[in-house]
């Protein structure tokens, strides 16, 4: 719509310099043309977009939208995408879904980026998952959600991810999925070492001690640097390096939190306690397997990645919860996805219907028997989800551990809003303290130096 | 009178110039909308400075080439890839060599097969080859790891900081030393059988002929596989960037020139900024292919 709004804009801009100077005719009458053009392009491929009688930005209009059909583009790497579009087409027969996985993670991103940078081409629907949720919300490029009523969903939602989708004051999406950080481990390692499971994080390190010293071959975990998995050990151990109020932006690398945490984990990345193995490489997924890698502290949607890539790993894998600094439990988000509207889309209440369908309907369905970990109350909640014993977890009710997990996340965690930039260049200053087998510390301060440059450049007042 | 005999031939002129266009012309718009237009585009865009958030677009002159002329990052990444084409392209090129004039020789047995086996690594995707070669450079439980564990050492690390480049070399090396051996070879095929005769005549063996006749044959040649090559590691884009998933630390989003100018924009939606290093990046590549080029037909004269 706002498209159209701005070529129709223009339109008035024209016509009204065509009252003054006449002799401008032929270049006013260009004008019109071209924005009367764009105004059909803007239209092009929908037949209910550019209606006026539509109400807007009302709940109302959801539904509406959704009795009268039409056609929208919904980009997703999800693995229960597929399943979830046929589902909604079934229920929704005058509504037509093209799915289209646009590749995962940040191909994802930037071709989403291109799309809207170009000004069309963008998908109606965009998985995006809550550390880039800021990066395209900020700049405006995704429908604020309350518009359309969305607002009063609060209740279904975990308060973590209920927090993920909110940029600003703004509703920015629905979430998805959730991921509270939990200790996956290898029970057959730890039996066969004589390793306890730790509560601690001082219990882990000493744990990954013990077990380098009695097979140098063996690890604890792996670490080379994820800044994902960063932010999210910063997030539980109560940092808050990232706090951003309209323009202004504040980065901390050295505070409290972030401090607890490179106290722990460079007493492992110096003493060459963690596998130098990149997350999600063939070589993980081995190592994965043959034990390896002992522990993965990682999001509760891990089960179902182990269970379809790890398959050596079957019967192996037992979930704990996270260990904290205290004792006390305490976790974090560590990944997860919402799915927005996009600005671009030309028939907003539509891609809204199909987002509440997904995330707040019949949607949660398909989502959890693909092995998804949900963000919603109920689900979470629900006996035949929490008790489900797993055969791949040696019979152990994992998901009793992961939803307990899901009500300790620590509060008021906000990413940047240039997360996606942030982790790109994560390798170049703080992997060369991995690298270099060195205290983290000085990397996080060298990450904190680029990013303030890069906000300053983008338009933001940042400061460390 | 005159006049008319004027306009005619001017006419005639006009005619001829027209018929020139009209065959030239389809030529000329494809060649400016694919060529000229974006580096244009890339120009034009290079004169701005974009900010991804709040504030909008701002003309900065040529602020952004005084950037990058100052930017230690583009530095490190030109200066990695002026010492890949030092040392890789030479070694790339007279390994080629040396196999086209074994192939030409016709002293090898089963040539074609030779030649076949090894311009092969040129067919297979580059993609796909990097994939490979990476598998069995993973220290973990690749070749490398296979090995290590053999001698009882740690010492095999090709994915490390002081070994990424070679081993990238190495690649690179494997992947396009068949191509160049092509180049030579067919233009080994078009020396005159009586300059071979002559040289025979003369009472020249084998490493005479290789000097006095095969080699300046290959001039041109081998000015052109340089030229190629030099455009190619000023690329470099391919191999470090699918490796950079087994070894991220080691290999910065700016460790080629190219690799910087696509994380600019694809990572930082720093548009303007990777138009200009990508257009620095051009100039300098243009100057030493140029210089080489001058030099190698100076000399064949």
């Amino acid at each position: 719509m706002n498209a159209q709004k701005k070529s129709n804009n223009e339109r008035n801009t024209a016509m009204k310099s065509s009252h003054r100077r006449s002799a401008r005719r032929l270049l006013v009458v260009t004008a019109a043309v071209t924005a009367a053009s764009l105004v059909l392009a803007a239209c092009g491929g929908s037949d209910q977009a550019g209606s006026s009688s539509q109400p807007q930005g009302s709940a109302a209009a959801v539904d509406e939208a959704l009795a009268k059909g039409g056609t929208i583009t919904y980009w997703s790497w999800t693995p229960s995408a597929e399943a979830q579009v046929k589902a909604f087409e079934k229920q929704y027969p005058n509504v037509k879904v093209n799915y289209v996985n646009a590749g995962t993670g940040n191909d994802h991103y930037t071709k989403l980026q291109n799309v809207i940078k170009a000004g069309s081409g963008a998908p109606d629907v965009a998985q995006i998952e809550y550390q880039a949720l800021p990066q395209f919300a900020l700049p405006g490029s995704l429908v604020d959600l309350r518009e359309y009523g969305f607002d009063s969903l609060e209740s279904a939602y975990t308060a973590s991810t209920w927090g993920a989708v909110h940029a600003g004051d703004g509703l920015f999406g629905l979430p998805q999925d959730s991921g509270p950080m939990a200790l996956f481990y290898n029970k057959e390692v730890f039996d066969k070492y004589g390793l306890t499971v730790p509560k601690t994080w001082d219990e882990f390190v000493a744990a990954g001690k013990k077990l380098h010293q009695a097979d140098p071959k063996k690890y604890i975990t792996n670490d080379t640097g994820d800044a994902g998995f960063a932010t999210s050990m910063i997030w539980q151990a109560g940092g808050k390096p990232f706090t951003t109020d309209g323009k202004n932006v504040t980065i901390n690398l050295a505070d409290d939190g972030t401090k607890k945490w490179t106290g722990v984990w460079n007493q492992l990345v110096t003493g060459g306690l963690v596998a130098s193995i990149p997350g999600w490489s063939d070589e993980w997924f081995k190592a994965l397997g043959d034990g390896t890698i002992a522990t993965l502290p990682i999001g509760a949607w891990m089960p179902g990645v182990l269970e379809s890539s790890v398959k050596a790993g079957a019967g192996k894998w037992r979930v704990a919860p996270l260990p904290t600094y205290d004792g006390q439990p305490a976790t974090a988000e560590n990944g997860g996805s919402a799915q927005s509207v996009l600005k671009q889309s030309a028939n907003p209440a539509l891609a809204a219907a199909f987002v509440r369908w997904l995330n707040h309907g019949e949607g949660v369905k398909p989502f959890l028997s693909s092995g998804g970990f949900p963000s919603t109350v109920a689900d979470l909640k629900d006996p035949a989800f929490v008790d489900k014993k797993s055969a791949y977890f040696g019979g152990q009710a994992a998901n009793q551990v992961l939803t307990a997990a899901a009500g300790t996340v620590v509060k008021d965690w906000s990413y940047l809003p240039f997360q996606l930039y942030a982790n790109s260049i994560f390798g170049d200053t703080v992997g060369k303290s991995y690298q270099a087998k060195t205290d983290l510390d000085p990397g996080l301060k060298a990450w904190q130096d680029a990013l303030v440059t890069y906000g300053n450049q983008q338009g933001f007042q940042t400061n460390s | 009178m005159a006049d008319s005999v004027a306009l005619r031939s001017r006419r005639a002129w006009l005619h001829r110039d027209t018929k020139g266009w009209i065959f030239v012309g389809p030529f000329l718009a494809v060649f400016a909308l694919t060529f000229l237009a974006p580096i244009g585009y890339a120009i034009y865009l290079s004169l701005f400075r974009e900010q991804a958030f709040f504030g909008g677009t701002t003309f900065v002159g040529l602020a952004n080439y005084a950037d990058v002329l100052r930017d230690a990052k583009f530095w490190e990444s030109f200066g990695r890839v002026a010492l890949f084409l030092v040392v890789q392209v030479p070694v790339m090129l007279v390994l080629a060599l040396l196999a086209a004039l074994a192939i030409d020789s016709a002293r090898l047995h089963a040539s074609g097969f030779f030649r076949i086996v090894i311009f092969l690594p040129y067919a297979v995707p580059g993609v796909v080859a990097v994939l490979l070669w990476g598998y069995l450079y993973g220290t973990n439980f690749g070749l490398a790891a296979d090995l290590n564990d053999l001698f009882n050492t740690t010492a095999i690390q090709p994915l490390s900081q002081h070994w990424m480049l070679p081993s990238i070399a190495n690649i690179v090396t494997w992947e396009f030393v068949g191509y160049n051996m092509l180049i030579f070879y067919s233009a080994l095929r078009t020396v005159p059988e009586e300059l071979y005769e002559a040289a025979a005549i003369d009472g020249a063996g084998t490493w005479r002929t290789v000097l006095a006749v095969k080699l300046p044959a290959l001039r041109g040649a081998i000015v052109i596989a340089t030229i190629f090559s030099i455009i190619g590691s000023f690329q470099l884009f391919n191999e470090p960037n699918i490796l950079r998933t087994l070894a991220p630390n080691v290999i910065t989003t700016y460790y080629t020139p190219n690799m910087y100018a696509y994380n600019l924009s694809f990572a930082g939606q720093q548009f303007n900024y990777s138009a200009t290093v990508a257009l620095v990046m051009g100039l300098f590549t243009a100057v030493i292919a140029y210089v080489v080029q001058l030099r190698g037909s100076r000399e064949a004269l």
